[in-house]
């Protein structure tokens, strides 16, 4: 079974909605189409939209830490907002596990809205009908494309590669590598939701080096800077293998 | 959650309509065992006929709840998973046996079709009565079930959504009975009354105890799970976006803790003390149009207990949207 999903680092996003333009960019000229909005140039602008970027500070200033948290449809691999659904508009896809709305069958009653723990499904005013995240279904799933664009919108345009796409259930692959060895993580795990996006955690690289292993000591160049040596004969750098 | 009021108008309209269906079945059976006197069947026709103008009123105002109400009639078929889907057969089915039950009624076919040992004479109202009490009942646990059912939002999710829904149900549509009756000039007033003041004090019991659990427990998650920065200090400085969104108008009441406080003050008035103290003032002046009084009191208490409801619930998704820097 594939279960397609993103992975998005936290440690190299920077917050720049690269991902919601191109994603709002992407859906509302295709398939899940349009996107609406109310008041786009006016006060109070609202509209819809499959992917936002929020941002938290942690700690107290000045020794705060920024995350920018891209938020979207985490395709649940048990998806609450799918059995509550009278119609059947909602549905997960058997073949790669992506959630969707079928518009044609939707009566927009916003129940599903009510029962995803996550807040990323909305409702499309103008058409009346609840909309999210398809992760761009009709890229990935478009075989004319060659296989590097056969990707989510939103994933393409990152400048940071904060976003990595793949199948979770592939052990082998890119996400699950990510997962397994950079400590990916679910958002609200105590659900039982099992959220199919993961997120990657702030991560810190740093060595321990020792002023004496950055300085030979008994650099002949830098004799006279040196304090002088013991007159202990040969030292081991002094041989030759 | 934000309160719609389609929604809160469908439940308490079907609720009272369920509930006076119900009262005039109760009357029947105890004329049957001649424990109340038999009424006209002009009194149970007219009744159904009143129960079934609320259940179609209700089903009216939830058509306001959907985006494409000429679809509605998909939302029958994922009756398997869903609650919603199953309140959208329970209502139509308890309709259609009221209709039936007030029709048998109307016409007079009430001739016994057989009798059971020697002294239960069974009749179509009877059978018809019994087969939507069932509907009624399921309809009402349909109904809770749509919020009681989902885990995420703690205040519905428990067995005294049910309850509340059952009991204040049964209360206001008793009390209408009793209300109906006086105006009909029946004796059965006090018989109407007595059950509806039990019923709305079951409803009080299970009301009060949903308020105290509410005002206890915590969610389940916090800030630090929904992002997964496990800090001691996390605080939102963006919510990704400058303007209102869906998440931000459908998951916030917006309304102050005075005004809810006021709210919640006065559906226990309306809902419990008034109506019980006019019933039994009306029984003890006789009085006919008290009960109406008490009725139209509860009812309007109804409006303001469902609306509290709603803004009892606290949706996790809330914890996304807590500032803007
Ligand atoms: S994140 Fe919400 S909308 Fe998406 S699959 Fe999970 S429950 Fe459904
Ligand atoms: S809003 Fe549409 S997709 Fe959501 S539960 Fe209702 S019918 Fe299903």
């Amino acid at each position: 079974m594939t279960q397609l999903a993103l992975v998005i680092d936290l440690n190299v996003c920077v917050g720049c909605h690269a991902c919601v333009t191109s994603c709002k960019e992407w859906n509302t000229s295709g398939w899940a189409g349009p996107l609406t909005d109310q008041r786009p140039y006016d006060a109070d602008p609202t509209g819809v939209f499959f992917n936002r970027v929020q941002t938290y500070e942690a700690g107290v200033f000045p020794n705060t830490e920024t995350y920018h948290f891209p938020k979207s449809c985490l395709h649940c691999e048990d998806p609450p907002c799918v059995p509550v659904c009278p119609t059947g508009a909602s549905y997960k896809r058997e073949d790669n596990g992506v959630v969707l709305v079928d518009y044609d069958k939707c009566i927009g009653c916003k129940y599903c809205s009510w029962a995803c723990p996550y807040g990323v499904r909305e409702f499309d005013e103008q058409q009346k009908v609840m909309k999210k995240c398809t992760l761009c279904i009709d890229r990935i799933t478009d075989m004319s494309l060659p296989e590097s664009e056969r990707k989510p919108a939103c994933v393409l345009a990152c400048p940071t590669r904060a976003r990595i796409y793949g199948d979770i259930h592939d052990p082998d692959s890119d996400v699950s590598v990510a997962i397994r060895e950079q400590g990916g993580y679910p958002l609200q795990p105590e659900w039982g939701t099992k959220p199919s996006n993961h997120y990657l955690p702030r991560r810190k690289t740093r060595i321990q080096i020792h002023e004496d292993e950055l300085v030979r000591v008994d650099n002949p160049l830098k004799k006279e800077e040196l304090p002088t040596l013991p007159e202990a004969g040969e030292t081991l750098d002094d041989v030759a293998w | 959650m934000h309160p719609a009021f389609s929604v809160i108008f469908l439940t308490t309209l079907i609720g009272v309509g369920q509930g006076l269906f119900l009262a005039l079945y109760t009357g029947q059976l105890y004329a049957l065992a001649n424990l109340l006197p038999a009424q006209s069947s002009n009194f149970y026709a007219v009744g159904s006929m009143v129960s079934l103008v609320l259940l179609f009123a209700g089903l009216i105002a939830s058509f306001f709840h959907l985006g494409h109400p000429e679809r509605a009639w998909r939302a029958a078929t994922q009756w398997r998973t869903s609650w919603l889907s199953r309140e959208v057969l329970a209502l139509p089915a308890a309709m259609g046996l009221i209709f039936l039950y007030g029709t048998v009624h109307f016409f007079d076919l009430t001739k016994p079709l057989f009798v059971i040992s020697g002294t239960l004479p069974v009749d179509f109202s009877l059978i018809i009565g019994g087969l939507g009490t069932l509907a009624v009942f399921g309809l009402f646990l349909c109904t809770a079930m749509i919020y009681a059912s989902l885990r995420f939002i703690k205040a519905w999710y428990s067995p005294l959504t049910v309850a509340n829904f059952l009991f204040l149900g049964i209360g206001s549509g008793f009390m209408l009975a009793a209300a109906f009756s006086a105006y009909q000039g029946t004796s059965l007033v006090s018989f109407y009354g007595t059950w509806a003041v039990i019923a709305t004090l079951f409803g009080l019991l299970t009301r009060v105890a949903t308020l105290y659990r509410n005002s206890q427990f915590r969610c389940k998650v916090d800030l630090k799970s929904a992002v997964g920065v496990h800090h001691s200090q996390l605080e939102q400085k963006a919510q990704g976006f400058m303007g209102g969104s869906f998440n931000t108008r459908e998951f916030f009441h917006g309304r102050s803790h005075g005004l809810l406080n006021l709210i919640r003050y006065a559906f226990l008035l309306m809902v419990f003390a008034v109506p019980v103290i006019l019933i039994l003032l009306a029984y003890a002046l006789e009085s006919e149009t008290l009960p109406l009084l008490a009725f139209g009191i509860q009812y309007l208490g109804l409006i303001l207990e469902r609306y509290h409801f709603f803004t009892e619930a606290q949706h996790p998704q809330n914890l996304y949207y807590q500032s803007m820097a």
